[in-house]
């Protein structure tokens, strides 16, 4: 009986042999892209265990990782809780990173991202475990309090930026949420939290400030629509048509200013006066004088339907194409479909407040690597120069007596010059409005711009004017950074 | 090659000890990196387990020096070796998935491991000649067929990841077709050492194949037809396959006819191509293992053992240090993968290596044997662990589609652990008998006048 039993070991090798084979191919062979897989939960769990950089503010963490005890490791935790959500965004174990700077940035508070090789190799030839850089924002928590209290409980926005630099100096949006729901280790619970937050008709994941379905951005487009004009050959004091009713071109619908007020004499008002009172009929007809091309040309200088990074993608606010006439006349006071982001109005005010020239907007000071060494400084670029500095100067002075004598006094600060502007931005046919102001201070030496928009509390026309209910939100707000 | 002299060769004791020795030690340093890595401290309960498992393997070693002196002395070290290293994974899940010792499934896999281990050496006592277990032949036929056939009976059958593997008396359960499998290889041995001759002599020549007698054609017939049933009733593909295998393996090396294999093989691919045909889930095996990460796959098991192996790749996250919770099963039928994460492709091939030794040392076990029926049942055992070992690896690497079966020695799992050591106790005793020095005279002469011009170093280098 040897010999069966000698083929039978034969057998045996091969079967062994088979085995061998097979564990090379699946983890050498195969290894990379079995890795690779987008499934590969292992994968996930490397990038959540490993000790990822966290977010600062003023050298405080508004996002950090912890050690556990538990398989994961570690957890990312918000001291703040839903104060910096829409800057930090969340790292969640089930949803991934996304919703902020976790999401935009996250190869480099990984420690992944291709700046970071070189520390990468280090880490590997010493064996140390890889850690992610951290990233200092440019948040001013002065600023960023007084505009997350002024705005309350109000569903909206608010957006200030340092318009010499581009950094951002505020982000508000609300409603928030907590993202340390979302980052637990509890998987109901995270769930639980997910499905509330997305189901939410107010959308609180959504960052209101850069994206969501944009606002219409009401008169405080007629900042775009008088800077094409003052760059086309306008003077401030040049009269403009200005009728108590303006039909529009090629209907018979009539066009009222708010509450059916005139502007200048009822027949014609100069460009100067129409901001200061936000003249509907007069900025309908203009737009109609100087066509579309002209305005969405000038609206693109502004920095609309561009693309920006901050580095959250930034939606871009967009100028609508292919319109009749009496849709160009609606474009002209920001009706129709012109659709904007907060941080776009922000940047209108800021390239007038900073002699014309738009600086492109950013979140992030200084990335630092573990051993806090700076990796990355911001370095302020501009963006475009939206007007000459002239125009930025004459508008300046308009949007000054805006706040002085104008729609927009709610803003005014005894002891320094507010520079701004009102809108009540009409949507839907109902009569609904979200309210706008967006302005800089101190006029003379800006420091700080802003925009605010609260949406409308109901679906009906409210009584809320840009003047009556951001103003004094853009006030608070500019009051803390122009003392910054 | 199994040269046996005159001169009386050593016994091996030794080597065993110093073996096992070093195999405690590597248990022990596993055990040592998987508390260090996952809670940062030196297991407190360090010295216990390790000098209870030094104790355990200790004890057995004596019982060896009593009553199987020229056993093989690599059988005992490699079987504590792989059973203290799946104690370690399994005790490694558990923390991984929040357990602690006294709730987790290592310190019951413990106590298994220090019973299967009693019964084993009680087998070794008890059993003081292999041969006298021919005897019951028939007896073991009838406990192999109950136990199989007991986890299809109502009430105390338990179904379990889609298979009806499982009997659950009170708060007790049990795989009782893991000790249907020594049953049935001491039944197959002792039936077929009586039969032999006739399934091997007689029959016609048709081509190449001396093919036998219709009615010998009985009992490959009847082997096939219950492995058939396991495989309806008990939906286990491993088991039915394991126990057919081991059937067709023991049959060949009782008539050294081919045919067999042959009609074997043939009587395999037929049922499983009727299998495939007529059960769902013999078809979801099947396309799981053509396509793990088909988005329509019905369960991502393979993929996600796929992937740990490959998370581990050639060197592993080192122990304590990688995901194997994220595979299922990751502590019984998987915990191959679980090891090729955390160990590598390395751990893989010294833990498969370990097994071909195993089986290795259980074959020559069978070729010096000096008996038909040890011969067969050491033979069968042998391969029977090495088939297991294939069904269950290579369902786990894609070399065959995914069939429930636990990983020798390894898996947590009481009923497993205690045939695997039944069945070492079996090989030690056989082995012992092969080894030891024939009393003078009358065995094998043809043989003997070889051995005794051999020079004593090549003999005890080759024998031992």
């Amino acid at each position: 009986m040897n010999t069966p039993i000698r083929r039978l070991a034969v057998l045996v090798s091969l079967m062994f042999t088979a085995l061998l084979v097979a564990s090379t191919w699946v983890q050498f062979v195969q290894a990379e892209s079995l890795r690779e897989r987008p499934e590969n939960r292992r994968t996930l769990l490397d990038t959540y265990s490993r000790d990822r950089g966290a977010i600062l503010l003023d050298g405080t963490p508004i996002a950090r990782s912890e050690p556990t005890d538990d398989r994961l490791r570690r957890i990312r935790t918000y001291p703040e809780g839903s104060r910096y959500a829409h800057i930090t965004g969340y790292f969640s174990f089930v949803y991934g990173a996304a919703g902020g700077l976790e999401g935009a940035r996250n190869a480099v508070l990984a420690g992944t991202a291709d700046e970071l090789f070189y520390r990468r190799l280090v880490d590997m030839a010493t064996g140390t475990e890889p850690q992610g850089a951290s990233l200092e924002v440019t948040i001013d928590p002065a600023v960023q309090d007084a505009a997350a209290e002024a705005l309350g409980d109000r569903r909206g926005a608010v957006v200030a930026v340092d318009p010499q630099t581009g950094a951002v100096l505020a982000m508000v949006s609300h409603p928030s949420y907590d993202p340390n729901r979302l980052a637990s280790h509890g998987l109901p619970q995270v769930q639980e939290a997910w499905e509330e937050l997305t189901t939410d008709p107010d959308q609180p994941l959504v960052n209101r400030t850069i994206g969501g379905s944009l606002y219409p951005p009401g008169s405080t487009f007629k900042l775009v629509t008088a800077a094409a004009a003052l760059e086309n050959g306008y003077a401030p004091e040049e009269e403009l048509h200005a009728p108590l009713r303006y039909t529009l071109p090629g209907t018979t619908t009539e066009l009222p200013n708010f509450d059916g007020r005139s502007c200048g004499d009822g027949d014609t008002a100069t460009l100067a006066e129409s901001i200061e009172v936000s003249c509907n009929t007069a900025f309908a007809w203009l737009a109609g004088e100087l066509g579309a091309e002209t305005l969405e040309q000038q609206a693109q200088d502004f920095g609309f339907e561009q693309s920006l990074e901050i580095p959250m993608r930034v939606t871009p606010s967009r100028y609508p194409d292919g319109i009749d006439d009496a849709q160009l006349a609606l474009t002209g006071i920001g009706q129709h479909d012109v659709r904007v982001t907060p941080l776009q109005v922000a940047m209108v005010s800021a390239a007038l407040a900073n002699g014309g020239t738009v600086m492109e907007p950013y979140l992030v000071e200084t990335v630092r690597a573990a051993d806090l060494d700076v990796i990355d400084q911001a370095d302020p670029q501009e963006l475009s120069q939206a007007v000459s500095a002239e125009t930025a100067e004459a508008l300046t002075e308009m949007m000054v007596s805006v706040v002085e004598e104008g729609s927009g006094q709610a803003a005014a600060i005894p002891g320094m010059t507010v520079a701004g502007k009102t809108g009540t931005a009409e949507y839907g046919s109902s009569g609904a409005a979200h309210a706008w102001f967006t302005g800089f201070a101190p006029a003379e030496d800006p420091r700080i711009a802003v925009a605010v928009v609260v949406e409308s509390a109901t679906d009906d026309w409210t009584g809320e004017t840009g003047g009556d209910v951001a103003a004094p939100i853009a006030r608070a707000v500019l009051q803390a950074g122009a003392n910054r | 090659m199994s040269t046996v002299t005159s001169v009386r060769p050593p016994t091996g004791r030794t080597t065993e000890l110093v073996l096992l020795l070093f195999a405690v030690g590597i248990v022990v340093l596993a055990y040592i990196n998987v508390d260090v890595a996952v809670t940062g401290e030196v297991p407190p309960d360090l010295l216990v387990h390790g000098l209870g498992l030094l104790g355990v393997a200790l004890a057995f070693h004596l019982v060896l020096r009593w009553r199987a002196s020229y056993a093989d002395p690599l059988l005992l070290p490699i079987a504590t070796l792989l059973n203290g290293l799946g104690l370690v994974m399994i005790h490694r899940i558990d923390l991984g998935e929040g357990r602690d010792l006294t709730s987790g499934v290592a310190g019951r896999q413990l106590l298994w491991t220090a019973l299967a281990v009693a019964i084993a050496a009680a087998a070794l006592i008890l059993v003081r000649d292999h041969r006298l277990l021919r005897r019951y032949t028939f007896l073991a036929m009838a406990t192999g067929l109950v136990l199989l056939l007991l986890p299809m009976l109502p009430i105390i059958g338990q179904e379990q990841f889609g298979s009806r593997l499982w009997i659950a008396i009170g708060p007790f359960s049990m795989q009782p077709g893991e000790l249907a499998k020594i049953a049935l290889a001491i039944f197959f041995a002792g039936y077929l050492v009586s039969t032999r001759d006739a399934l091997s002599l007689v029959g016609k020549r048709v081509l190449f194949l001396q093919l036998p007698r219709g009615r010998d054609l009985g009992p490959i017939l009847a082997a096939w037809l219950i492995s058939l049933l396991i495989l309806v009733g008990q939906r286990d593909l491993g088991s039915s396959l394991l126990f057919f295998g081991l059937f067709v393996a023991m049959l060949y090396i009782a008539t050294e006819r081919v045919s067999w294999i042959v009609i074997g093989l043939t009587l395999f691919l037929g049922g499983a191509l009727l299998a495939w045909q007529l059960f769902s889930h013999v078809q979801v095996r099947v396309n799981l293992w053509l396509d793990p990460f088909s988005p329509d796959a019905s369960s991502d098991q393979v993929a996600r053992g796929l992937m740990g192996m490959a998370h581990g790749g050639m060197a592993g996250t080192g122990l304590g240090q990688g995901y194997p919770f994220e595979t299922y099963l990751a502590n019984s039928d998987y915990i191959i993968a679980s090891f090729g994460e955390e160990l590598g492709l390395v751990g893989v091939f010294s833990i498969i290596l370990l097994y071909a030794l195993l089986v290795e040392r259980g074959l020559r076990t069978a070729i010096g044997a000096r008996e038909g029926f040890g011969k067969l049942l050491a033979a069968g055992l042998s391969f029977a662990i090495a088939l297991q070992c294939f069904v269950v690896i290579g369902g786990i690497t894609r070399v065959i589609p995914l069939t429930g079966l636990t990983t020798p020695f390894m898996s947590a799992g009481g009923s497993s652990l205690l045939a695997n050591w039944v069945i070492l106790a079996l090989l030690l005793r056989i082995s012992d008998h092969a080894r030891r020095p024939a009393p003078d005279g009358t065995e094998r002469p043809r043989r003997r006048a070889t051995a005794t011009t051999t020079a004593p170093a090549t003999a005890t280098g080759g024998d031992r």
